[in-house]
C-alpha cells in the first residue's frame, strides 16, 4: 500500500510499521513538522525527558530489557549533541537504537545557520550507521533500513539527520518490503566445520571454562536458553562479563560470578588457568584480560562472536566462529549431544576441586557492621528483598555498579542495564524510565551512586510526570568512590576532587520533585526502609548512607595478571601492589 | 603520519623491582598492546563502496579515530550504473592491525567487499605522477633524455619548462623525480597507488 504524505508523517508512519509504541525525545525548532505529525495520532506515545541524553539512555533502558529498537527524536544541533553520550553509550554496549535529529532545511546547511551543527560529522563514529535525508523521496526506505540496521548483526545506534525541509516535502510512502540494505548482509550461520571442531576439543578439555558476554543477551532468548542447556550437558564452568549477566543463572551450580577486574576470584583463576576458553559473544575487553601477555597463558580459545573486527583483535584465539550465538549455541549443542565427552571423568572432578578450593577464598567477603552500613550489605539486602518479585535492576558507574553486579544474583537476562563499554555516569536513572515504561507493573530499582546520579538527575521529573514508580536506590558514601579508591590505591591518598562537599538533601529533592524521598543509615533499619521503598507506588529517591572508605574487592591492579589479584583482607600490602609503571598505563 | 598503533607499547619490557616483590613489567597495561615482535608489513587494500555521500570520511575517519596508518589512498566511482566506488588503500601494521583494519571496513554498512590485494590477488600496483621541470640548456636536455628512459611523456611544454606525464610503480616514480630535483623540479602531483589482480577474475 502507497500513500502521499508529509516528510514528518513518515517518519511517524514508519515506527508505527515498525511496531514503535513509545519515542522519547524533546522538542525543537526543527523538529517541529515531526511533533506536529505525533500530535495527530495516538498510536506512537511521545515520552518528553528532560535532557536529550536521558532520552537516549531511557530508550536504551527500553531496548535492553524488551529486545526491542528504542527510539528517540531530538531537534538539531544542542539537541543533537546533547544526544552524542547516549549515542556512543549505546555503540559501545550494541545497543539498536533509531533516532531522528531535525537539521536545518537543506539549503541552509553549510551555511552555520541557528542551531546548525554536522551531526552526521559528529555522530558518525558514535554510531553504527547515520544518514542526512537530502530528498524526500529516500526516506522511507532510509527509515526503514535504519530499523534492519540498527537491529541486525552486532546491533547498535543508527541516526537519521532530516532537515527540515524534507520533514515539510510530500512523497510516497511505502509500507516495508524485505529491502535490507544492498551491500550489508550479516553473518549469522557459523562455518559448521569450525563448530565441529570447537565441539571436538571441547570433547578433550581437561580444564574448560565458558566465558559469555553481552552477545548471548543480544542474540536473544533463544541464545540464553541454548546456552543453559549447553552448560549443563557440558559440566563446564561458566564466568560471564559485566554486560553478560544473567544469561546463566547466578545460582547455577556452574556460575563462578563475573570475571574482569572486579570480578571473583575462581573466576578470574579459572580464566587463567584452563586449557580451553570457550568465549561467547564477548570480546575480550581490557578490564577483561587484565595483562595481555599474561592472559590465559596455557589455553586454546575458541570465540564466538557476529562482529568479525572483534576477533582477534585484542587476543589471537585458536579458532575463531563467525555468527549469531543463538545459531552457533544449537549447533554446538547438537554436536555435543550426539557424542558428549567426558564429563563426571578424573580431570572434570580435578578441575572442580581446584574451583571449590578457590570458590572457598570467598572472595567477596567483607567485614560486617553493625554501626554503619556496609555498602556490600545494602546490595545484598536490596537482593533478598526483591529477588522473589519482577525486578529490574539498572545502575549508575562506579563502585556501586560493581557491588551491584557482584553481590545482586541475576537469573533471567535483559533484567541487568549498566553502561559497560563506555561507562557512563548518569545512565541508570533515565534507563530506569525506559524499563518502567516497558515493564508498567515491574519493580524497576536503579542502583546508583551519589555523584553519578546528579548528572541526570532531571527525569526524575520525566518519571513523576508519567507516574513511573522507579526506585533510584543510592549508595551514598559522599565520595566518588571509585575515583576515590584509585587515588587510594594508585595516587597517595591523595582525594583531589573525588570528595562531594555540596551533596543535596536527597530526600527533599525527591520532594521538589513530587516523589518520594527516604533515608536510611543504620543496619538494623535497613530492610524496613527498602520494604517501603518498595511498597510505595510512586518514584522513590532511596538515600542509603553506607561506610564511605569501603574498597570494592577483588581487584586486578593495573599492570597484574588474572592470577595476581587483590582480595579484600590484603589491603596492608596495598602499598607495594601497584607499580609506578602500572599507575602511567591505566 | 599516524603514529602506528603497533608500535604504542614499543619501550616497554623493563623489570621492576619493588618492595620485596618482583614485578615483570613487560606489556603492563590494561589497555592492549599489539606484540612488538611481530613484524610491520605493508598491504595494499580493495574496498568496494557504495558511492554516497560521507562514505571517504567514514573510511578515513575509520583509520584516523582507530590510529591506523594511511599510505595512499585512491578513490573512485568505477560502477557508474550501480554507483559503486572502489578505494585503494595501502596501509601498514602488523599481521594482527592488518586483519583489523580488514575486518573494522568490512563490518561499515556502506562497504561490499575488502580485498587484501597483497595476500589474496597477485596484483599488480599502479601510480601515476605529473610533474613539472624547469630549465634552460643542458638540463633541459638531460630531463628529456631522462624522461624517455622512464617512458614518461611530455604533456606540455614551453621553452623552460615540461611536464612529465610518468606511470608506473610507486618506486620507479619516486626514483625519476629524484633525479629530476637537480634539474629544476618545481612540483610533483601524484595520483595515490590503483591496484588489480592478475588473471580474468574480478575482486
Ligand atoms: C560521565 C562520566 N564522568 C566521569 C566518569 C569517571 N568516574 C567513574 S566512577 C566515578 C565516580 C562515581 O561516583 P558515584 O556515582 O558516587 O559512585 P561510587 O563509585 O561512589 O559508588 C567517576 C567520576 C565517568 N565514568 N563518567
Ligand atoms: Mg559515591
Amino acid at each position: 500500500m502507497t500513500k502521499e504524505m508529509s516528510g514528518a508523517e513518515m517518519i511517524i508512519q514508519a515506527m508505527i510499521d515498525q511496531g514503535v509504541e513509545h519515542v522519547f525525545g524533546y522538542p525543537g525548532g526543527a523538529v517541529l513538522p515531526i511533533y506536529d505529525a505525533l500530535f495527530h495520532q495516538d498510536k506512537v506515545r511521545h515520552i518528553l525527558v528532560r535532557h536529550e541524553q536521558g532520552a537516549v539512555h531511557a530508550a536504551e533502558g527500553y531496548a535492553r530489557s524488551t529486545g526491542k529498537v528504542g527510539c528517540v527524536i531530538v531537534t538539531s544541533g544542542p539537541g543533537a549533541t546533547n544526544a552524542v553520550t547516549g549515542l556512543a553509550d549505546a555503540m559501545c554496549d550494541s545497543i539498536p537504537l533509531v533516532c531522528i535529529s531535525g537539521q536545518v532545511p537543506t539549503h541552509l546547511i553549510g551555511n552555520d545557520a541557528f542551531q546548525e551543527c554536522d551531526t552526521v560529522g559528529i555522530t558518525r563514529p558514535c554510531t553504527k550507521y547515520n544518514y542526512l535525508v537530502k530528498n524526500i523521496a529516500d526516506l522511507p526506505r532510509i527509515l526503514h533500513e535504519a530499523f534492519h540496521v540498527a537491529s541486525t548483526g552486532r546491533p547498535g545506534p543508527v541516526v537519521i539527520d532530516v532537515p527540515k525541509d524534507v520533514q515539510f516535502a510530500t512523497g510516497t510512502y511505502a509500507k516495508p518490503k524485505t529491502n535490507p540494505h544492498r551491500g550489508y548482509v550479516p553473518k549469522t550461520k557459523g562455518d559448521p566445520a569450525r563448530i565441529e571442531q570447537a565441539v571436538a576439543m571441547m570433547r578433550t578439555a581437561k580444564r574448560p571454562v565458558f566465558y559469555t558476554g553481552g552477545g548471548v543477551i543480544n542474540s536473544g532468548p533463544k541464545a540464553t536458553e541454548l546456552l543453559r542447556q549447553l552448560v549443563q550437558a557440558t559440566g563446564f564452568p561458566i564466568t560471564s562479563t559485566l554486560m553478560g549477566l544473567g544469561a546463566y543463572p547466578a545460582s547455577g551450580p556452574q556460575w563462578l560470578g563475573m570475571l574482569g577486574m572486579h570480578g571473583t576470584y575462581e573466576s578470574n583463576m579459572a580464566m587463567h588457568d584452563c586449557d580451553l576458553m570457550i568465549c561467547i559473544g564477548a570480546r575480550f575487553d581490557d578490564r577483561i584480560t587484565g595483562r595481555l601477555d599474561a592472559f590465559a597463558p596455557v589455553s586454546r580459545k575458541i570465540h564466538v562472536d557476529i562482529d568479525p573486527s572483534s576477533i582477534n583483535k585484542n587476543v589471537k584465539v585458536d579458532l575463531p566462529i563467525l555468527g549469531d550465538c543463538a545459531e552457533v549455541l544449537s549447533e554446538m549443542l547438537r554436536l555435543w549431544t550426539q557424542n558428549p565427552g567426558e564429563t563426571q571423568g578424573p580431570a572434570q572432578k580435578s578441575w572442580w576441586k581446584k574451583i571449590d578450593g578457590w570458590r572457598a577464598r570467598k572472595s567477596l567477603a567483607y567485614k560486617p557492621s553493625d554501626e554503619v552500613i556496609k555498602p556490600q550489605y545494602a546490595i545484598q539486602r536490596l537482593y533478598e528483598l526483591t529477588k522473589d518479585r519482577d525486578t529490574y535492576i539498572t545502575t549508575e558507574v562506579g563502585q556501586h555498579q560493581m557491588w551491584a553486579a557482584q553481590f545482586y544474583g541475576f537469573e533471567e537476562p535483559n533484567r541487568w542495564m549498566t553502561s559497560g563499554g563506555l561507562g557512563t555516569m548518569g545512565y541508570g536513572l533515565p534507563a530506569a524510565v525506559g524499563v518502567q515504561l516497558a515493564h508498567p507493573n515491574s519493580l524497576v530499582v536503579d542502583i546508583a551512586g551519589e555523584a553519578s546520579v546528579q548528572m541526570t538527575m532531571q527525569e526524575m521529573a520525566t518519571a513523576v510526570q508519567y507516574r513511573l514508580p522507579i526506585k533510584i536506590f543510592i549508595l551514598n558514601n559522599h565520595y566518588m568512590g571509585m575515583v576515590r579508591q584509585w587515588q587510594e590505591l594508585l595516587h597517595g591518598g591523595r582525594y583531589s576532587q573525588s570528595y562531594s562537599e555540596a551533596l543535596p538533601d536527597f530526600v527533599k529533592l525527591a520532594e521538589a520533585f513530587h516523589a518520594v524521598g527516604l533515608r536510611c543509615e543504620k543496619p538494623a533499619d535497613l530492610d524496613d526502609a527498602i520494604r517501603e521503598m518498595i511498597s510505595v507506588d510512586q518514584p522513590v529517591i532511596f538515600d542509603c548512607v553506607v561506610d564511605p572508605a569501603e574498597n570494592c574487592f577483588p581487584m586486578i591492579p593495573s599492570g597484574r595478571a588474572h592470577n595476581d589479584m587483590l582480595l579484600g583482607d590484603a589491603v596492608e600490602n596495598l602499598d607495594e601492589a601497584i607499580t609506578e609503571e602500572g599507575k602511567v598505563m591505566v | 603520519m599516524l603514529a602506528s598503533r603497533a608500535l604504542a607499547g614499543a619501550g616497554c619490557g623493563a623489570s621492576l623491582s619493588i618492595g620485596k616483590r618482583d614485578i615483570s613489567m613487560s606489556a603492563t597495561s590494561h589497555y592492549p598492546v599489539a606484540t612488538v615482535s611481530e613484524a610491520i608489513e605493508t598491504h595494499t587494500l580493495s574496498v568496494k563502496v557504495d558511492n554516497e555521500p560521507g562514505v571517504l570520511a567514514r573510511v578515513i575517519g575509520l583509520f584516523s579515530g582507530r590510529g591506523y596508518n594511511i599510505e595512499s589512498l585512491t578513490v573512485s566511482e568505477t560502477e557508474h550504473e550501480a554507483h559503486l566506488s572502489r578505494i585503494t588503500i595501502v596501509t601498514r601494521g602488523t599481521p594482527m592491525v592488518i586483519e583489523q583494519i580488514k575486518h573494522q571496513l568490512e563490518r561499515m554498512v556502506p562497504v561490499h567487499r575488502v580485498v587484501d590485494m597483497t595476500v589474496q590477488a597477485r596484483a599488480i600496483e599502479r601510480e601515476l605522477a605529473m610533474v613539472k621541470v624547469r630549465g634552460k640548456g643542458d638540463n633541459r636536455v638531460e630531463a628529456l633524455r631522462l624522461a624517455d628512459a622512464f617512458r614518461a611523456r611530455v604533456i606540455d611544454a614551453t621553452v623552460e619548462s615540461f611536464v612529465f606525464e610518468i606511470t608506473g610503480a610507486a618506486d620507479k616514480i619516486d626514483q625519476f623525480v629524484s633525479l629530476m630535483l637537480p634539474l629544476g623540479l618545481v612540483e610533483v602531483s601524484r595520483t595515490g597507488i590503483v591496484a588489480i589482480s592478475r588473471g580474468p577474475d574480478g575482486m
